[in-house]
């Protein structure tokens, strides 16, 4: 790791006059950051730890809403009776990504901020335009596996690794922010970006600006009709190949009135087209409805290589996410798992 | 300030307060290895990804190797060598031994501070919650089942071993 200088700060405006004299770096939980670090793919000369910072809270908002603190870790949003109860898509999401020690540390803020693990980013002697700006992106005829099939371009193919985003996508949240100039509000569709000619830049987030919270709105039509189905190379503990969100708002004749669909490993930011949800509203559930929604929400899609596989995959698990959710959200398990005998 | 300043941070390890001027880039991990000479906690992959560096703080496991020293200033730690009381080892411990949930050893403080802390946060119901909750954990052993095995046994969980549904919600996995 570099040479930094370490603060700490319990007071918000301290923080964000640290942030905006433009050196310093918040770390939070740190699990993403100083892996980077170690790697010498970031090199902050400066840290400001903001775990003092009252931002913590999992709390119901004054219009209903589900309102998450910046600082509360991903275990304790997770396992939240609120969030269990209310928004199963999104405990369900956050209990797919990382380990349970990797969940205690995360932050909410930082689940958001995390980098693409693409290896070529991760990979200081090799070429990455989001890493080094104009050096090029070896992924494009490289090892591509896990690599982006929307949503690219010529520079960067990378995807971005969260879970958590995917459902916060798929539940329309809103990303609250505060710099020492003022708040803003980004909703989550802008959050994060594509990479055009520009993949060094992950979102919309300004210098200076802190994530402060996240509102998820109520959506209570969801509760009994939602899935995280998250496809990856072994059982558990793995980033995603392919990730889908899904939640239906179903009539009592299993007519749609409703659709969410958000998928993860797939873009450099969650994917979600609020077309094909349109175009479920008023069909049966089932995977006829599906099949097409899925194909509307891959329209354009491409592989490079060794990710091609993904182009099938991803229709696959957008119509079994939303056959498990039209089924019933699971309470228990989320969805199918594979029976430990059968992946020994 | 500087970018070589020594910053103090003082830990209850074990029971024990200490104190410690380390620089800021030093891991907790590397604190507890290299500083406070208890080298029960071990390095593997340095990146969270193995989990033998797990130790708890303040009764909640995390990855010691992806944490600064100076952020977990005021802590009480707990490695893998605060687990037995004594000469009377953790029913853990005890259990690994009785389950052979082990060989080389390398990975077995890490899987212990873990069992530890998944027994604290109380969401496991079964065999497969188990498995899932210490998937953290990397064994190059093999020795998942016996792991498994031992951590059921301490939790008594031995009734539910029979493919019930997970407790807990977490992402499906498909063929």
């Amino acid at each position: 790791m570099n040479p930094f200088i370490f603060t700490q700060s319990k007071d918000l405006d301290g923080v964000l006059a640290a942030l905006s004299a433009g050196e310093a770096r918040p770390i939070a939980g740190g699990t993403n950051l100083l892996d980077l670090m170690k790697e010498g793919v970031m090199r902050p000369s400066q840290l400001v730890d903001i775990n003092g910072l009252d931002l913590d809270q999992v709390v119901l908002g004054e219009d209903g809403g589900l309102l998450l603190g910046a600082l509360a870790r991903n275990a304790d949003t997770a396992y939240d009776p609120l969030v269990r109860e209310r928004y199963p898509l999104l405990s369900s999401a956050i209990l797919a990504g990382a380990s349970p020690q990797l969940r205690n540390m995360a932050s909410n803020g930082g689940n958001l901020m995390q980098r693409t693990r693409c290896v070529y980013f991760y990979d200081v002697g090799t070429a990455c335009n989001k890493r080094e700006p104009g050096t090029g992106c070896p992924a494009k005829d490289g090892l591509n596996r896990q690599h982006a099939i929307l949503g690219t371009s010529e520079t960067c193919i990378a995807t971005h690794p969260s879970d958590m985003c995917v459902a916060l996508r798929a539940l329309d949240a809103t990303v609250h922010v505060q710099s020492s100039s003022g708040k803003r509000q980004i909703p989550f569709a802008d959050f994060h970006r594509l990479p055009e000619d520009r993949p060094e830049i992950d979102n919309t987030l300004q210098p200076g600006e802190l994530i402060t919270h996240i509102i998820v709105p109520q959506a209570d039509r969801f509760i009994a009709h939602s899935a995280y189905i998250k496809v990856r190379d072994r059982l558990s503990y793995a980033f995603a190949l392919v990730s889908v969100a899904a939640a239906l708002d179903l009539d009592a004749g299993g007519t749609i009135k409703a659709a969410r669909i958000a998928l993860g490993g797939v873009a450099h930011k969650p994917w979600r087209i609020e077309a094909a949800e349109d175009q479920l509203v008023g069909k049966a559930a089932g995977e006829q409805a599906f099949a097409a929604a899925a194909d509307a929400i891959l329209q354009g899609a491409r592989g490079y290589g060794h990710n091609d596989f993904k182009l099938t995959l991803a229709k696959n698990a957008i119509v079994q996410a939303l056959t498990s959710a039209a089924r019933g959200t699971d309470i228990a398990s989320g969805s199918d798992r594979i029976p430990e005998g059968d992946n020994a | 300030m500087e970018l070589h300043q020594q910053y103090p941070v003082r830990l209850r390890i074990n029971g024990q307060d200490r104190e410690f001027n380390v620089e800021s880039w030093v891991t907790l991990l590397d604190l507890l290895r290299e500083r406070a000479g208890m080298t029960g906690t071990k390095k593997g992959c340095d990146q969270g990804q193995c989990g033998a560096c797990t130790v708890l703080v303040d009764g909640k496991r995390i990855n010691s190797c992806l944490t600064l020293a100076v952020m977990q200033d005021g802590k009480e730690i707990t490695t893998v060598e605060g687990l037995a009381n004594g000469e009377d080892l953790h029913p853990l411990q005890q259990a690994f031994i009785e389950c052979d949930a082990f060989q080389c050893g390398y990975c077995t403080p890490g899987q212990l501070c873990s069992a530890v802390g998944l027994m604290n946060e109380g969401q496991a119901r079964s065999r497969e919650d188990v498995r899932e909750l210490m998937s953290g954990n990397i064994c190059r052993c093999g020795a998942y089942p016996q792991i498994a095995d031992a951590v059921i046994q301490v939790m008594d969980l031995r009734k539910n071993d029979s493919g019930d549904k997970p407790a807990f919600t977490t992402g499906a996995v498909l063929a």
